[in-house]
């Protein structure tokens, strides 16, 4: 007896002893001499750190703790603490999604340095804006070249295309009910047809075509990109890391013109704000590390003279279709619901 | 002398009941409590007002939800069919049989749980998608062959994956303990080895096979991570909350279908007390440990049967293994190591791989110890039934929780700063919440996520060691915890190995509660893996998961090595195995 106890205290000890100056580690190095903010994002783990050379930099004193996650993720962990805020700011995170914080009072409008940089459709027009935009990102299909060719597909130029019959159970896009992207789509759809009937019935039409409904808004340009369906309905920088990353990817902006969100800042609102988050939201779109935005994105909200990334359309502000952010934030609720009935469940494989 | 022994008995049972109480206040902190603020979100909109059964009724009436309610019960149904058979058959052979190479199987027996469900994803979609490897007859060389993965077929195959090793777990310690006097007196009345499974083996182990349903239903009916990535268009009610609470943050609907997902559970609660009422245990003082014969035939089939799981679930591991080695898939099949360089990708490298490990750790350590010990005093004491009744009852809760509802729960109750009485102006510190944002709510976390699994394989164990132990050192006037740590602990040895060991790898893997809890300064490999898939990095993930996989096989073999040692001095019983 005497031996399993030595056991398990022996292993409990070990693992006490491995863990790196175990007990700053156990409460997350409190005592530190660096002013310290958390930052919560939904830009890309691997674009993160090279934005952020610039801010380590400039700012040596200043240490940043990111929590990276999907944007539904995120929005969801920011609402779910409202109570007790963890987060000191919000840094590339859907607009949409900051509305639905902003409504819920989570969010302290902040005007900050350079603001007026920013052009003015990338910002909450208040003076104090409880967002500002860092960058935009558009829908866009991902065409595998080599499975379309299989198949006998030619590429698809615009939405109207992708109702052809020949698609028929070759296109995946992104379930708006789970995702983002696949609600810019759906958004912008509506309000770009002449009118909101015209835009179900184009949404019935595209249905007909649709292989699968993914629960993520890059899912199906992945699974264009491994050839499991040859057309994924998704959005532009995707599209556009996929081609140069390799794989037989063609990135098609719709003709009529894309669906689009802007990826914004926030201020979060909580007893005592830290004033390097502050100084963390004025770099944030700052010309320097805009330009390292443009390096992915063709459309950022500060202008910069970075040539556009390979595979854009060469007039990218002309690719964006009309969208009121408000009104796809009002009226979320009431379209997602229409489109669970028309299309969600009775769709399953037979 | 006589005060004295009357002093003992007494002081006895008051460390018993304050025990029973104490261990009750834990689990109700952190089973109950905390989901108490998300459930009652499900009588409101998202604006905190109160509208009844309002949500409850829009679900209802929504055909679509109800169509995955039933979606839902037809995969648990299948799974759970598939899952306990081949759970059982293999068990079986590790327990009953002479099955050649036994120690391989063993250590390779839950294999499949310890590769993460992402990655599991990925390795079905490389072996059976539609480029798969079998879809497409490997590059064209065989005719190809295509399962339609995407949908109800993908779901059984990957939920199989993840629930049979459950069933594994449950039904080996159930096998276990068994007395090998029966069996010998069944061979002196000359009973055909049917009649001997049909009478003895099965009605032994009725325990275990109940438990392990009960588990493989609820698991595969909870389950989202699968769904999620090769469900399809079908839907089940997993994806339905992923959909309202992660895709539209509607967190009032996401409690209320929540609530439906616990009515099989509390179900199955149900049916198990009305079935224990007529127990017996197995293992008596006198009992003999079961010692399998050498019988070719079926031996071999044992041997033909673990194979071929194991070979289908090292496939799978491979193309993991061979997607985190190749450049493009599967266009560009060259082959580098670069993708071992996590440092390229996400900003973190090694770190939130060392994290995971620590965590995993700390979590098998205290897990155990907590979930035996909370098995251990509700089997086997009379004191405070009732209050028994409701830690078993609570036990069997969290594994109807998707994470993802407990990752949130754990949010709202442990990140809140203090509570405020009803009816005064008073708020009273909430000690919880100094756990928020450190490793301590990742591994309470986990211990609560994968506790009934445990708890269930404790109590299993603790059954079939018979109560005459304790009624004995009661009337030898031993207290309670000696008999415990001579008797219980090493007779139960296994299964505290087992569960220490099943904590482990589950806390390798998971991601849905994790997700919403990690804090800043530890970033976990699960959730790095979902990060770098979704950068489109899929063979750095891959890599990352091999890397996890191989780190839980590492630590079985301690287990294999630890659990042989420690088992030779303590008792025969322990392993068969050794036989």
């Amino acid at each position: 007896m005497k031996k399993l106890f030595s056991f398990v205290m022996g292993a409990a000890v070990i693992g006490t002893a491995l863990a790196p100056s175990a007990n700053a580690w156990w409460w997350g190095k409190k005592g530190s001499e660096k002013a310290s903010i958390t930052v919560y994002t939904a830009l890309e783990d691997d674009q993160i750190p090279n934005y952020l050379k610039s801010f380590e930099r400039d700012y040596p004193n200043i240490e940043v703790n990111i929590v990276r996650d999907s944007t539904g993720i995120v929005t969801a962990k920011l609402l779910a603490e409202a109570e007790n805020p963890q987060a000191d700011v919000v840094w590339g995170l859907a607009a949409s999604s900051l509305l639905v914080a902003n409504d819920r009072g989570l969010i302290q409008g902040y005007a900050p340095k350079g603001l007026s940089n920013v052009k003015p459709s990338f910002r909450d027009p208040a003076k104090k804006p409880s967002w500002v935009g860092i960058d935009s990102w558009i829908s866009a299909f991902c065409v595998n070249k080599i499975e379309a060719q299989k198949n006998g597909l030619s590429i698809p130029k615009s939405w109207a295309d992708l109702t052809k019959p020949e698609y028929k159970g070759h296109i995946v896009m992104s379930n708006p009910a789970s995702s983002g992207t696949g609600y810019l789509s759906v958004a912008s759809r509506l309000q770009n047809l002449p009118s909101e009937e015209d835009g179900w019935n184009y949404l019935d039409a595209l249905h007909e075509n649709i292989a699968q409904y993914m629960h993520s808004g890059s899912k199906p340009c992945k699974a264009a990109g491994k050839g499991e369906y040859p057309i994924g309905v998704s959005f532009g920088y995707r599209a556009v890391k996929q081609v140069n990353m390799g794989q037989p990817i063609e990135a098609v902006f719709p003709k009529e013109g894309s669906g689009w969100d802007v990826e914004a800042n926030a201020l979060i609102k909580k007893d005592k704000i830290k004033p390097a988050a502050k100084t963390f939201l004025d770099w944030a779109i700052s010309p320097e590390v805009s330009r390292e935005y443009a390096k992915s994105f063709a459309i950022t909200a500060v202008e910069t003279d970075v040539p556009l990334p390979k595979g854009f359309p060469s007039n990218p502000e002309k690719q964006l279709a009309k969208n009121d952010l408000q009104w796809a934030a009002v009226n979320r609720e009431r379209i997602l619901a229409e489109w669970a009935k028309r299309y969600d469940g009775k769709s399953a494989p037979k | 002398m006589y005060f004295k022994k009357n002093f003992n008995k007494s002081f006895n049972i008051l460390l018993l009941r304050t025990l029973i109480i104490f261990v009750f206040i834990l689990v109700s902190f952190f089973i109950i409590i905390p989901l108490l603020p998300l459930f009652l979100k499900s009588f409101s909109d998202n604006k905190n007002n109160f509208i009844g059964l309002e949500n409850f009724i829009n679900y209802i009436q929504n055909p679509s939800l109800t169509q995955s309610f039933i979606n839902s019960l037809k995969v648990a149904i299948t799974t759970t069919f598939f899952s306990v058979l081949i759970g059982f058959i293999y068990a079986y052979a590790l327990t009953r049989t002479r099955l050649p190479l036994k120690k391989f199987f063993n250590t390779f027996s839950l294999f499949s749980l310890y590769i993460p469900p992402l990655a599991v994803a990925i390795g079905l979609i490389y072996i059976f998608g539609k480029q798969g490897l079998i879809t497409q007859g490997f590059f064209g060389t065989i005719p190809g062959f295509d399962i339609n993965l995407y949908g109800f077929n993908g779901i059984i195959i990957g939920e199989i994956f993840y629930c049979f090793p459950q069933a594994l777990i449950i039904l080996v310690s159930a096998l276990n303990l068994s007395d090998q006097r029966l069996y010998e007196a069944a061979e002196s009345l000359k009973a055909s080895p049917l009649r001997k499974f049909l009478t003895i083996t099965l009605p032994n182990i009725k325990y275990g096979l109940m438990n392990s349903f009960f588990i493989c239903f609820i698991l595969s009916f909870t389950d989202f991570g699968v769904p999620k990535v090769v469900g399809g268009n079908f839907n089940v009610l997993a994806t339905d909350i992923y959909k309202q609470v992660v895709g539209q943050q509607n967190f009032a609907m996401g409690a209320t279908i929540s609530i439906y997902l616990l009515v099989p559970s509390i179900l199955a609660f149900l049916i198990d007390k009305n079935f224990q009422k007529n127990e017996a245990s197995l293992i008596s003082g006198k009992s003999i440990p079961f010692k399998p014969r050498k019988n070719l035939i079926v031996d071999s089939i044992m041997f033909i049967f673990c194979s071929l799981i194991l070979i289908l679930v090292i496939g799978v591991f491979s193309s993991i293994v061979l997607a985190s080695l190749i450049k493009i898939w599967p266009y560009d099949i060259s082959l580098s190591l670069q993708n071992f360089r996590f440092s390229n990708v996400a900003g973190n490298g090694y770190e939130p791989y060392f994290n995971t490990v620590f965590m995993s750790i700390y979590t098998a350590i205290f897990g155990t110890i907590f979930v035996f010990f909370t098995a251990y005093l509700v089997e086997k004491f009379k004191p405070l039934k009732k209050i028994r009744m409701l830690i078993y009852f609570f036990s069997t809760l969290p594994i109807a929780i998707p994470g993802l509802v407990l990752g949130l729960s754990y949010i709202l109750f442990f990140n809140k700063p203090s509570f405020s009485v009803p009816f005064l102006d008073f708020k009273i510190f909430n000690p919880f919440s100094l756990l928020y944002g450190t490793m301590g709510i990742l591994v309470l976390a986990n211990i609560i996520h994968f506790f009934t699994v445990c708890f269930i394989s404790a109590t299993t164990t603790l059954k079939q060691i018979d109560k005459e132990f304790e009624e004995v050192s009661e009337s030898l006037k031993v207290p309670f915890y000696k008999t415990f740590l001579r008797i219980t602990i090493p007779l139960s040895l296994p299964t505290i190995l087992e569960i220490g060991s099943y904590y482990f790898v589950n806390s390798m893997i998971t991601v849905s509660a994790i997700i919403f809890l990690y804090p800043a300064k530890i970033p976990v490999s699960s959730v790095s893996i979902v990060n770098m898939d979704d950068a489109g990095d899929t063979a750095s993930a891959a890599a990352m998961s091999t890397l996890i996989v191989l780190t839980s096989l590492f630590v079985r073999l301690i287990y294999e090595f630890t659990s042989r040692n420690v088992s030779k001095k303590s008792s025969v019983w322990i392993n068969p195995l050794e036989t």
